[in-house]
């Protein structure tokens, strides 16, 4: 994608078009007539999402950084049905600045959130990939169990993604990915890990 | 009623300890924050004997609204009834003590116990029973209809309740602290504000490590480094966010107030230039803010500074004892789970233009809103959260035994009293932890004689 301003720096995506585009291509996208079969395909979008899991375990963050458009969208919605993030707070709703803010801060050591960290290992799994009405853009929803081990225990954090991918000249990227999880309207214990 | 166990009861939480010896002039024992026995106290001496917060006006906007919340342990249905008043019913059936509603939020006339199928009318009064004639009592007995708690009271929005009849007015309890709270709203069009969804916390520590800390202008560089650190990465954001607290914050002109009845207050605002455009100009970066500011600026000129004042943080912490606290745009509230848990509730507010005052420019104001909003609580509170959870797990030594909150004791001139009795003193005093928790002492030390109302 072009763009004039720089994203890591400056903030002019995140505009009502974008915000309606988010709503409308999260709504209604899990369809059957829409679900991609062609098991090559599926593969390659089942990879791309393992390859992300375990960039965040191993906190590769640069590399998980790459993987996103320059313009892109890391959502947390805070209720079950996603909402409007125009009209609603969400857990977390970056743009590639605030990922950029929220790893610069994990890096200084004085997170004490994350003073030690957390150590995670993710499953995903149930990957389903499914057509747009644009031949570039495709969504892939897939479960995921985060087992996260810190100070005094492990717990569970449980939910689905929705990838909206988006194809350049030379790979798939994210543009956006929305992550539900199970409890996310409920008060949660040290939200800090990136999901 | 077991009137004789309720009484032993409670005077046994008065005499449970010597309040003096475990609240001193300069220091708390730790048994404030580690004992069960404390607790299962609190939840009768404060969370029942004081004004409450339950919610806000804007979250059951409409006759029959409801939303369920909890006042200290006990499950309340906070609704708007098909006349339009407002009630706090216990969430229990009078039958055999069933929740009688399990969402969170709705709107009924009617709640029907999924258990046996009593069924109440939204006023609390009981409606119909299943097989009658199977009872040889009268259910227009008062006691059948549902339990509620007989003081529920309003402040511009904002829903207190409280199960004493003994206690003061609402108004007399807020006090002092109904100016910061006026100042709060009254930047707002129409002093208007909306509840719209939540960041939504947790930790593993004691409700007042919480309290202690909303007032305390001391562990900000600490507790805040990382936020600090990434608020000004970028050279052309060096001095915004929280930034005035670097260097010599007691010297600033911001500065922290007790209010009376527990309620305290820090205020930030002497700290930020006093135009239109001042708040906005120290607000950090969020996702859309470049995009927004310039669109509003090419629509509205030099009007616009004032409009996107209101997608920044306000500068203050306006506490209200015990559970409720204003800050930058959130209504945050403190909800004790057990001695060591504690749900922490970070509401956004929208802003609300009903009039059109805004020229149309309410809807990109809240979506920058809730964007600066989502900032502190994924930044900032969960690093205090995780040194809440490190007090408690420190507080576990037990031949260790105090907790201190002395700093700016015994300082002459430091800390002023005016002549209403407010107590100030610059921003990282402690002077408003030692007055609240005098407060918490003297609660503790009463027999306060709580009760519930029925429909008639």
């Amino acid at each position: 994608m072009q763009t004039v301003h720089d994203p890591s720096t400056s903030s002019y995506y995140v505009n009502e078009q974008l915000y309606q585009e988010l709503v409308t291509s999260f709504a209604d996208w899990q369809r059957d007539e829409l679900a991609i079969h062609n098991l090559a395909e599926r593969d390659q979008f089942r990879m791309l999402v393992e390859k992300e899991a375990r960039l965040l375990d191993q906190l590769a963050f640069d590399e998980w950084l790459a993987m996103y458009s320059p313009e892109c969208i890391y959502w947390v919605p805070g209720t079950p049905a996603a909402g409007d993030p125009r009209r609603e707070i969400s857990i977390s709703f970056d743009d590639r600045r605030r990922m950029e803010d929220r790893i610069y801060r994990l890096r200084t050591g004085y997170a004490w959130s994350q003073a030690p960290k957390s150590r995670t290992v993710r499953m995903i799994s149930n990957v389903e990939t499914f057509a747009t009405d644009q031949s570039t853009v495709r969504m892939v929803r897939s479960n995921f169990l985060i087992s996260e081990f810190r100070v005094d225990g492990t717990r569970f954090l449980s939910g689905w993604c929705g990838h909206r991918l988006v194809r350049t000249a030379h790979r798939w990227e994210i543009h956006v990915r929305q992550v539900n999880l199970i409890d996310c309207d409920q008060n949660l214990r040290n939200p800090s890990i990136v999901l | 009623m077991l009137e004789k166990l309720t009484t032993a009861r409670i005077e046994s939480a008065a005499d449970l300890y010597d309040w003096d010896e475990l609240v001193q002039e300069d220091r708390v024992h730790r048994l404030i924050y580690t004992d069960p026995a404390i607790f299962q106290a609190e939840m009768t001496n404060i969370f029942g004997a004081v004004w409450v917060y339950l919610g806000h006006e804007s979250q059951i906007p409409k006759n029959d609204d409801y939303i369920t919340v909890r006042l200290g342990l006990r499950p309340i249905i906070l609704l708007r009834d098909s006349q339009g008043k407002i009630r706090a019913l216990f969430n229990r059936c009078t039958h055999r003590g069933t929740t009688l509603c399990r969402k969170d939020k709705g709107s009924a006339r009617i709640f029907t116990c999924p258990y046996h199928g009593w069924s109440y009318l939204n006023t609390g009064k009981l409606r119909a029973v299943p097989w009658p004639d199977g009872y040889a009592c009268d259910f227009k007995d008062s006691k059948f209809n549902v339990a509620q708690v007989p003081r529920v009271d309003s402040y511009r929005g904002f829903i207190f309740a409280t199960l004493n009849p003994d206690a003061p007015s609402l108004l007399d309890y807020l006090g002092a602290i109904t100016k910061p709270i006026d100042e709060w709203l009254d930047r707002q069009p129409k002093g208007k504000i909306a509840v719209c969804e939540a960041n939504r916390l947790k930790y593993k520590g004691n409700w007042k490590l919480a309290y202690d800390n909303s007032g305390d202008g001391y562990h900000v560089v600490f507790s805040h480094r990382s936020l600090l650190e990434m608020e000004n990465r970028q050279a052309d954001v060096a001095n915004k966010g929280m930034s005035y607290y670097k260097g010599s914050p007691d010297t600033a002109p911001m500065y922290m107030a007790y209010m009376g009845n527990g309620h305290h207050f820090k205020d930030k605002r002497p700290n930020i230039q006093k135009r239109a455009g001042g708040l906005w100009a120290v607000e950090g970066p969020a996702p859309g803010t470049e995009h927004y500011a310039e669109e509003l600026r090419r629509r509205f000129g030099a009007r616009a500074e004032e409009i996107l004042d209101l997608a920044s943080s306000e500068p203050v912490n306006i506490n209200v004892f015990p559970n409720f606290s204003l800050l930058g745009n959130h209504i945050q509230v403190f909800e004790p789970v057990s001695v060591d848990e504690t749900n922490v509730t970070w509401y956004g507010t929208a802003v609300v233009d009903e009039d059109g005052t805004l020229d149309g420019a309410v809807d990109e104001i809240n979506a920058l809103r809730m964007r600066t909003q989502e900032q502190f609580p994924n930044f900032g509170e969960v690093d205090d959260l995780a040194n809440f959870e490190e007090i408690q797990r420190g507080l576990a030594c037990l031949e260790d035994e105090w907790v201190y909150m002395h700093r700016g004791l015994d300082i002459p001139g430091r800390v002023k009293t005016d002549a209403n009795g407010i107590i100030t003193a610059p921003a990282t005093d402690e002077a408003f932890m030692r007055e609240y928790i005098k407060e918490w002492k003297r609660l503790m030390k009463a027999t306060p004689h709580l009760a519930v109302q029925r429909e008639p």
